[in-house]
């Protein structure tokens, strides 16, 4: 089910504007890496340039290769569309859709993909729901709207909602930065528990919560403002936190800048 | 003299002044809510006499120009049809062109082409769509004068404003709620039917129920192109039909008391279809609603 995800000379543009230059990188399967780094280095920008999220912006671009075992997002003939399936995302601020109630928003992947019988797509949203650790706050109010959840359970909703779909990677972009310490411990043991299953790479400004959850950790920085962002280094989380090879990553995570 | 430290009470410089601009709010309320009132009210009391079952269940064939009695029968039918069929027609392309501006014009050339012409759309004297609809649809085609052309001419009029309306509320779906049906693997054609148009429904029928509102009390396109007439005629595709803007100008310009009185009941007819039709989108939007389930 998890796949590696191979990154070879990535550059990102908005428009003319370089956001992020020459990364590459590998992420493993099964396991969480998360991406840390000062605001506007590009963090976010690559990590929506791994599903191809990156695109519907208009007028920005991507260069570079991105391998999910060996096949290329970026080939001509791919479908960013099937792309996006196979690899999940959870946004910063938890975006249920409003017009649907718990049960539409978990199953909408699904649905609006083709047609499921009734019984399936219930198993389908049970299964998620436990799967995010939110089945027994709203197993008995499935048909209630789902913007009428705490923001915590919002962003469970969300991660219900992408897991619903079975992709293979899951991306999360700071999901955490709207939620208050419970919450946020929920979805953090959450994610220990999806890396049984999923590759997961987050993105996050909390260096707690990388130093808690990941297993390995890259670095983003960028010369100065308006400059392309890069990444500085990658490697297991322990060594990133207690010894890092550059001295820029030393300097940051003991916040002595950014 | 000395310098207060702290915590000051409010000036009484700033009191008045606070009096003044509550004052002037209020004034310029009221002056808004004057004519407003006055209009109802002199239909209410004029119309509401000849406001009868006759009146809504018989046209004015064979009434004879100094009888009392007869109706507008044949002028609702004709506002209702001619109302919906030109909503019919304004509506989808108004909706079709608003989701094109918003989600795939991205500001390009072709989309600002678009957004000009309807800002000038919006701008046209109701006469002239009339007028464009007599001279190609009636005179160059040579159609005869129907309910269709009315609604044809009152769609010209109804399609800038279902347009703009509808765009405004395109605009407000968050970003986030397209994203994240992308990032679900749902195209952007489902994105935009089952995600952006749900949140926006209730917003886009209030935008199709004032672009109705404006339409429907028409009076010069109807003129030009759906003529007038005294007897009922159910078919909009054929011959003259009757609107309620029509007789009330038919008969507000006839010589007879009991003409004048007809007028001013046609008019609170037409206030009251309106109002009813706006009922109607109220309760769509709050049956569709999220809040209901809550």
């Amino acid at each position: 089910m998890a796949k590696q995800i191979e990154v070879a000379g990535l550059d990102a543009y908005y428009g003319s504007h370089k956001a992020i230059e020459g990364i590459s990188m590998t992420i493993e399967p099964r396991s969480v890496t998360a991406f840390i780094g000062p605001s506007g280095c590009g963090k976010s920008t690559f990590l929506r340039t791994l599903n191809r999220m990156h695109e519907v912006i208009p007028g920005a671009r991507v260069e570079g290769k991105v391998r999910l075992e060996e096949q290329d997002l970026y080939g001509a003939d791919v479908d960013p569309v099937s792309v996006r399936r196979t690899i999940g995302m959870v946004f910063q601020r938890p975006n249920p859709f409003p017009t649907m109630s718990i049960f539409d928003n978990v199953a909408a992947g699904l649905r609006l993909n083709g047609r499921h019988s009734r019984s399936e797509l219930e198993d389908v949203v049970e299964e998620s729901l436990k799967g995010a650790n939110l089945w027994n706050e709203v197993k008995d109010r499935l048909n209630k709207p789902g913007a009428g959840l705490s923001g915590g359970q919002q962003q469970r909703l969300c991660i219900a909602r992408a897991i619903a779909v079975r992709p293979q990677v899951l991306l999360m972009d700071e999901p955490c930065s709207a939620l208050d310490p419970i919450s946020t411990l929920a979805i953090e043991d959450l994610i220990s528990q999806l890396k049984q299953d999923y590759t997961i790479v987050i993105v996050t400004h909390n260096m707690q919560q990388a130093a808690r959850v990941s297993d390995k950790t890259a670095f983003f920085n960028l010369a100065a403002q308006g400059q392309p962002g890069k990444l500085v280094e990658m490697d297991e989380t322990s060594k990133i936190f207690t010894n890092p090879a550059e001295k820029a990553t030393e300097d940051y995570i003991t916040g002595r800048f950014g | 003299m000395t310098v207060q430290i702290g915590i000051q009470p409010i000036s009484a410089a700033r009191r008045i002044k606070d009096r003044l601009v509550q004052v002037l709010v209020y004034l310029a309320f009221a002056l808004a809510v004057i004519p407003l009132v006055s209009v109802l009210w002199l239909v209410v009391k004029n119309g509401i006499g000849r406001f009868d079952l006759e009146f809504l269940t018989h046209s004015m064939r064979n009434i004879g120009a100094r009888d009392a009695g007869g109706g507008a029968y044949h002028a609702i039918i004709g506002t209702l049809e001619q109302v919906l069929l030109a909503s019919l027609i304004a509506v989808p392309i108004g909706l079709l062109t608003a989701v094109y501006l918003v989600e795939y014009g991205e500001g390009g050339r072709l989309s600002r082409i678009i957004s000009f012409f309807v800002d000038v759309m919006t701008g046209v004297p109701s006469v002239v769509s009339g007028l464009f609809v007599l001279a190609f649809w009636i005179l160059v085609l040579g159609m005869p004068f129907s309910g269709f052309a009315g609604a044809l001419a009152l769609s010209i009029l109804m399609m800038p404003v279902v347009v703009r309306s509808a765009e405004e509320m395109l605009r407000l779906v968050p970003r986030e709620l397209r994203e994240a049906s992308y990032a679900l693997g749902v195209p952007k054609w489902r994105t935009i039917v089952k995600v952006v148009l749900p949140t926006a429904f209730t917003g886009i029928v209030t935008g199709v129920m004032l672009a109705v509102a404006r339409v429907a009390g028409e009076t010069a396109p109807l003129l030009l192109t759906v003529f007038i007439t005294d007897s009922i005629n159910t078919d909009p595709f054929n011959g003259p039909q009757m609107g309620l803007p029509l007789y009330v100008f038919d008969q507000a310009g006839r010589p007879t008391d009991t003409a004048i009185d007809r007028a001013w009941t046609g008019a609170l007819t037409l206030i009251l279809i309106v109002m009813l039709l706006n009922l109607v989108a109220r309760l769509i939007t709050w049956w569709r609603s999220p809040a209901r389930r809550r």
